[in-house]
C-alpha cells in the first residue's frame, strides 16, 4: 500500500512542479474579467465602534442587477430568484432608505455604486448632521444647551452614510468603460424577458475587501500589541490615521526652541487642509477645504510684501490642519503640543485667531462672522473679538464683500478654533458664507467638486489657459483673501497707510483653484515641486486629474507626505521663500552652510519653470514653512479609548479587487458532479469485472502458458 | 465554477484510469514501476516538443494569428511523432531490460510479460498525458466562475474532461497494439497507432464545436478498444462465453489463487 501512496505523490509532485512553471492561464481569462479601476468603501474605527464595509475573506460573489426602479428594489429584496444579489446602483438610489434596506436584508451580497452626475439627487452628504460633535468645544459640561447641535443644524442634509457599519462591499465605479462593460453583461445574460425570470448562465460580480480589523480601535491595538511584542512575523491590523500640519509665520520662529516665547505675540490664520466620503480616497473636498487652502494661500501672498517692508509689532503664525474631518486631529494635536511646551510658541503667546471655514459659495452675498458665545461672556475676551469685528469690517471698506454677524448665541461651527478654546479662551472669529447651515449641499461627500463650486472653464481652451483663467469664482475668492490679509495686518498691530497695498492677486487665486480642483498636473504645480518628483510620471504625486483631500495613513507609496501636504509646503515655500545660491547638496544639508541658518528656516531644492528647450535649472529656495506632525495625541498618550482626542484608525487589507463571470446553474453543477461519480463507480465495477474474468477473456493460446496475470 | 464541478469533471476524467490501476496494477510492484517509467518517457518526449515549440514561437511573428495558429498545428503534429517516438524507445528498453531481469530473477520464467508491459506502458503514458491535459483545467474549475463570459460554450468543463476520460484509454490501447505490432514486426499497424493518434489530436482543432471532436474520438476508441482486445488475446468468443456464463466462472475465479 505505501508504494501507492509514494508514487501518487510522486506523481502529483511532478504535475505541481510543472503547473507552477506555467503562467497565469488562459484558461482563467475565458471565465473572469478583472475590474481594474475600483474604488473600494474600507472599514474605520475609533474608540468604540467599527464604520464602513467589510467583505468576507474569500469575496463576496453576487448575481447582478441593476438598480434603476422600485420594482427592482422588490425584485432584489425579496422576489427574484437568484439571492444574493450584487446591486448595481444608479446614483439616484445612493441614500439612506435604500441603504438601510439593503444593509438589513440577507439577499445582498454587496453594492456597487455608478458615480456619475445624471440622476444625482439636489443634495447628498453622507457625513453626519452634526460634525464632530463629541470633541468640539460644547459638551455636556460646558455649554449643553449648544451641545449636539441643539441649537443650530449644521449639516440638515446629512444622512450619515460615512458613519454606518455594512457587512458586505460597497464598491464605486467611477470608470465609465468599466461601467459600459458590466452593464453589456448585464443587458446579454440578466435581463428579464416578458417578466420571467433570466435563466443561468447568468453574470455575476466578485468583490474582495476583507478588513483585518473589528469592534474598535482599543480592540484592535489590543491585538496589534500583541503580534509586535509576541509573533516573529508581526501582523499589524490597523494604523491611525496621521499627517502632518503645515505652519509658517512672518517673522520666522526658531524651531528648536520649544515652549514659550518671550515678548512674542501671535495672531494665528488657520483652515484645514483634509476632506472625506464615503469611498477610499475619494474626497475633492471643493467647497468644504479647497475654498479655505486657496483663500488663506491667497491671503499669504498678500500679505508678505507688506509685511516684509514694514513688519508689524505681532507676529503672524498661518497653519494648515490636516485631518479635521475626523474628530480634529491636527488641531487637537497643534494645542496638545502647545500645552506640553512641545511647540514653537505656546497658548500664552496666543493673542487672537482668525479661521477661515467654508466660504466658497458665497455667490454675492454676506460672509458671516462666527464667534463663541460661551467665550465672549468673559467681557476682556468680548473687547477682544468685538476689536478683530472692527478691524474685519473696516478691512471691508473699498471691497466688494459685505460682512454680517450671526445672533450672538449661536454656538460656532465646526472649526479648528474649538479646539483652542477648549484649552484657553481666545479671542477669535470662524469666516464662512453660512449662516445658520451649511450652503454646501454635498459636504463631505464625492460630488463637492469644482462644478459645486461653480468653478467652470469654457471650451476649447488648453490646459495652460485654463490654468490661467480667471473664473468669477476666483475673482470672488481674491476679494475675500484680501479682506482676511488686511483684517490680520490691522490685527497685528500694522498701520493703515499701508492696507491699500495689501491686495490678493487674481492670476494666483485662478492658478490655486485649477490646480486643486481640476488638474494637479499642470505647468505651475511642476514649476514649485522637486525635480524627482517632476520625473517620476504617472506614478508620483504629480499623476492626472484633481488632488484627494483624505488624510490617510503615514508613511505612503509616493514619500513620507500626502500629496495636498506637499503642494501646500511648496506653494508657500514659492510665495513666501527667497532664492538661495546654494547647490543641490548644500540644499539638503544647509547646516554645514555658515551663512545658513537652519533653525529659522526650511530649504527647498525646487525644479523652476520648464524653459522653451526643455532644460530646467533647478535651484535653492529659503523658507520658513515648517511641517508639523498631526497624530491624535490619544496614540501618543496610548488611551486609545479616549473621549477627548480622536481616535480614528483605518484597518489593514491584503487585496481590494473586483470581477465579473458568469455562473452556472446549482442544477448543472449537481449534474456534473453525478455523471463523475457514475462513471467513477461504473469504471469500478467493469475494471473488476473484467479482471477477475481475465484469465477467461485473454485466453488466446498464442501466449506461453506460464503468463500469469 | 465550484467544487461540484471539480469533483464531477476529476472524476470523469481519471475515474477509470485509477480503477484500471487499483485493480490490475497496484498489487504489483513491478508494475507500478513499470507504469512510472512510462510516464516519465511520455514527460520527456513532452519536454522536448515543448522545447522546440517554444524556440519556433520566439522566432516567429507574434503578431501574426494565422502564423500561431500554423505553429500551433505544427506543434501538435510534432509532438505527436515524438510521443509515438518515445513509445517505440520505450518498447526497445523494455525488451533489454527483460532479458536484464530474468537474468537476475531466481525464478525460471519471466516476471512480466510483454502484452502486460505494453498495457502497463500505456496506461503510464496515458495517466501523464492526461494530467497534463486537465490539471490547469480543473484548478480554474474551482472558482465560482464558469465559461462564457467571451462567448465561449459554456460546457468547456466536462467536454475536457470526457476528452480527457478518451485520451487516456486511447493510450492504453495504443501501447498494447503497438507494442504487439513491434513484436510481430507489422509494421503497417505501428502505422496506424500513429496515424489515429494525429488523428485525435487535430481533431481538437475543432472546438469549441465539442460533438465534432467527441463523437469521432470516442469512435476511433471503440475501434481501438476491439483491437488492443484482440491483440491481447481476447476473441469473441471468449467475450460471448464469459458473458453468459457468468454466474460458474465468477464463483471459479474468485477460488483461483492470484
Amino acid at each position: 500500500m505505501e508504494h501507492l501512496i509514494s508514487i501518487n505523490c510522486v506523481k502529483l509532485l511532478i504535475a505541481t512542479l510543472f503547473y507552477t512553471c506555467v503562467l497565469s492561464s488562459s484558461v482563467e481569462q475565458k471565465i473572469y474579467v478583472e475590474l481594474n479601476n475600483t474604488v473600494p468603501c474600507v472599514r474605520l474605527l475609533n474608540a468604540t465602534h467599527q464604520i464602513g464595509c467589510q467583505s468576507s475573506i474569500s469575496g463576496d460573489t453576487g448575481v447582478l442587477h441593476v438598480l434603476e426602479t422600485e420594482s427592482d428594489l422588490d425584485w432584489i429584496l425579496s422576489s427574484g430568484p437568484h439571492p444574493p444579489y450584487m446591486v448595481i446602483m444608479e446614483t439616484a438610489f445612493f441614500n439612506r432608505s435604500v441603504m438601510m434596506r439593503m444593509k438589513n436584508s440577507p439577499r445582498v451580497a454587496g453594492v456597487a455604486v455608478i458615480v456619475s452626475k445624471t440622476g444625482l439627487a439636489d443634495h447628498f452628504s453622507p457625513h453626519t448632521t452634526c460634525p464632530n460633535q463629541n470633541t468640539g468645544l460644547y459638551s455636556e459640561n460646558n455649554a449643553p444647551e449648544l451641545a449636539n447641535c441643539n441649537m443650530t443644524v449644521w449639516n440638515p442634509f446629512g444622512n450619515g452614510l460615512s458613519y454606518e457599519d455594512f457587512s458586505f462591499p460597497v464598491f464605486a465605479l467611477k470608470d465609465e468603460n468599466q461601467t459600459q462593460v458590466i452593464r453589456k453583461c448585464y443587458e446579454d445574460h440578466n435581463l428579464r424577458v416578458n417578466g420571467s425570470a433570466p435563466r443561468y448562465p447568468l453574470c455575476a460580480m466578485q468583490l474582495f475587501s476583507h478588513m483585518h480589523a473589528v469592534t474598535d480601535t482599543v480592540t484592535c491595538m489590543r491585538r496589534t500589541d500583541l503580534q509586535n511584542r509576541f509573533s516573529i512575523n508581526p501582523e499589524v491590523l490597523c494604523d491611525p490615521l496621521s499627517d502632518f500640519n503645515v505652519w509658517t509665520s512672518t517673522r520666522p520662529l526658531n524651531s528648536s526652541a520649544k515652549g514659550h516665547v518671550a515678548d512674542e505675540s501671535v495672531v494665528i490664520a488657520a483652515t484645514r487642509l483634509d476632506g472625506r466620503s464615503f469611498f477610499w480616497e475619494q474626497a475633492p473636498a471643493a467647497e468644504g477645504t479647497v475654498s479655505g487652502i486657496v483663500t488663506l494661500l491667497a491671503t499669504i501672498q498678500a500679505l508678505y510684501p507688506v509685511t516684509r517692508e514694514a513688519p508689524p509689532p505681532r507676529n503672524i503664525f498661518f497653519t494648515f490642519f490636516q485631518g479635521e474631518a475626523f474628530d480634529y486631529i491636527g488641531s487637537s494635536k497643534m494645542v496638545y503640543d502647545m500645552e506640553k511646551n512641545d511647540f514653537v510658541i505656546d497658548l500664552n503667546n496666543v493673542h487672537s485667531m482668525l479661521e477661515i471655514g467654508q466660504i466658497g459659495l458665497r455667490r454675492g452675498q454676506s460672509l458671516w462672522m462666527h464667534s463663541d458665545p460661551v467665550s465672549r461672556r468673559n467681557t476682556s475676551v468680548d473687547t477682544e473679538v468685538l476689536n478683530l469685528m472692527k478691524n474685519v469690517n473696516s478691512a471691508a471698506a473699498g471691497l466688494s464683500v459685505k460682512l454680517d454677524q450671526p445672533s450672538f448665541s449661536q454656538p460656532l461651527p465646526p472649526s479648528s478654533f474649538q479646539r483652542f478654546l477648549r484649552a484657553k479662551q481666545i479671542p477669535g472669529l470662524v469666516l464662512a458664507d453660512h449662516n445658520t447651515s451649511f450652503n454646501n449641499r454635498y459636504y463631505e461627500s464625492m460630488y463637492d467638486d469644482a462644478e459645486n463650486m461653480n468653478v467652470t472653464y469654457p471650451p476649447n481652451l488648453s490646459p495652460d489657459e485654463q490654468l490661467v483663467y480667471e473664473t468669477e469664482e476666483a475673482k470672488s475668492l481674491a476679494e475675500v483673501a484680501t479682506l482676511v490679509a488686511r483684517s490680520l495686518y490691522m490685527q497685528a498691530g500694522g498701520e493703515n497707510s499701508r492696507l491699500s497695498n495689501i491686495t490678493a492677486d487674481p492670476k494666483i487665486v485662478a492658478q490655486l483653484l485649477y490646480g486643486f480642483l481640476v488638474q494637479k498636473n499642470n505647468s505651475w504645480f511642476r514649476s514649485l515641486l522637486p525635480p524627482e518628483v517632476t520625473k517620476k510620471g504617472d506614478n508620483s504625486i504629480l499623476s492626472s486629474g484633481p488632488p484627494q483631500f483624505y488624510i490617510g495613513l503615514g508613511p505612503r507609496i509616493h514619500g513620507p507626505v500626502h500629496s495636498v501636504t506637499r503642494f501646500v509646503q511648496y506653494i508657500l515655500a514659492n510665495l513666501t521663500g527667497s532664492v538661495t545660491n546654494l547647490t543641490e547638496s548644500q540644499c539638503q544639508n544647509p547646516s554645514e552652510v555658515n551663512t545658513e541658518n537652519k533653525d529659522f528656516f526650511s530649504y527647498f531644492w525646487v525644479s523652476g519653470p520648464a524653459s522653451v528647450n526643455g532644460t530646467e535649472e533647478p535651484f535653492c529656495v529659503q523658507a520658513s514653512v515648517r511641517l508639523s506632525k498631526a497624530v491624535s495625541p490619544a496614540f501618543e498618550l496610548l488611551q486609545y479609548g479616549s473621549r477627548d482626542y480622536s481616535t480614528w484608525t483605518e484597518s489593514r487589507w491584503k487585496s481590494i479587487r473586483a470581477r465579473i463571470f458568469l455562473v452556472a446553474s446549482r442544477e448543472l453543477e449537481m449534474l456534473t458532479l453525478g455523471v463523475g461519480v457514475a462513471v467513477l463507480l461504473l469504471s469500478l465495477l467493469v475494471t473488476y469485472f473484467i479482471s477477475s474474468k481475465a484469465e477467461l477473456l485473454f485466453s488466446s493460446a498464442r501466449e506461453t502458458p506460464t503468463t500469469t496475470y | 465554477m465550484t467544487v461540484a464541478v471539480f469533483f464531477g469533471c476529476t472524476f470523469i476524467a481519471f475515474g477509470p484510469a485509477v480503477a484500471l490501476f487499483l485493480f490490475t496494477i497496484a498489487r504489483d510492484p513491478l508494475r507500478v514501476i513499470f507504469l512510472i517509467a512510462g510516464a516519465f518517457f511520455w514527460l520527456v518526449s513532452l519536454l522536448l516538443s515543448s522545447l522546440v515549440w517554444f524556440i519556433t514561437v520566439q522566432i516567429s511573428n507574434k503578431n501574426s494569428a494565422s502564423q500561431q495558429r500554423g505553429l500551433l498545428i505544427f506543434g501538435v503534429v510534432l509532438s505527436v511523432l515524438l510521443q509515438e517516438a518515445f513509445r517505440y524507445g520505450y518498447y526497445r528498453l523494455l525488451k533489454k531490460a527483460n532479458e536484464g531481469l530474468l537474468a537476475l530473477s531466481q525464478e525460471d520464467t519471466m516476471p512480466i510479460s510483454m502484452r502486460q508491459l505494453a498495457y502497463v506502458s500505456g496506461l503510464g503514458f496515458g495517466f501523464m498525458s492526461g494530467a497534463f491535459s486537465v490539471v490547469n483545467i480543473l484548478s480554474d474549475s474551482l472558482g465560482p466562475g464558469t465559461v462564457g463570459i467571451h462567448g465561449d460554450p459554456q460546457h468547456y468543463f466536462i467536454s475536457s474532461a470526457f476528452m480527457t476520460l478518451a485520451i487516456i484509454l486511447l493510450h492504453m490501447f495504443w501501447g498494447v497494439v503497438f507494442f504487439e505490432s513491434c513484436e510481430r514486426q507489422r509494421w503497417w499497424a505501428l502505422g496506424a497507432v500513429v496515424i489515429s493518434h494525429l488523428v485525435v489530436s487535430c481533431l481538437t482543432f475543432v472546438n469549441p464545436h465539442y460533438q465534432g471532436s467527441l463523437i469521432p474520438t470516442y469512435i476511433i476508441l471503440s475501434v481501438m478498444a476491439a483491437w488492443a482486445y484482440l491483440c491481447a488475446g481476447g476473441s469473441l468468443r471468449n467475450l460471448k462465453l464469459c458473458l453468459t456464463c457468468k454466474d460458474k466462472d465468477f464463483l471459479l475465479a474468485n477460488h483461483r489463487p492470484r
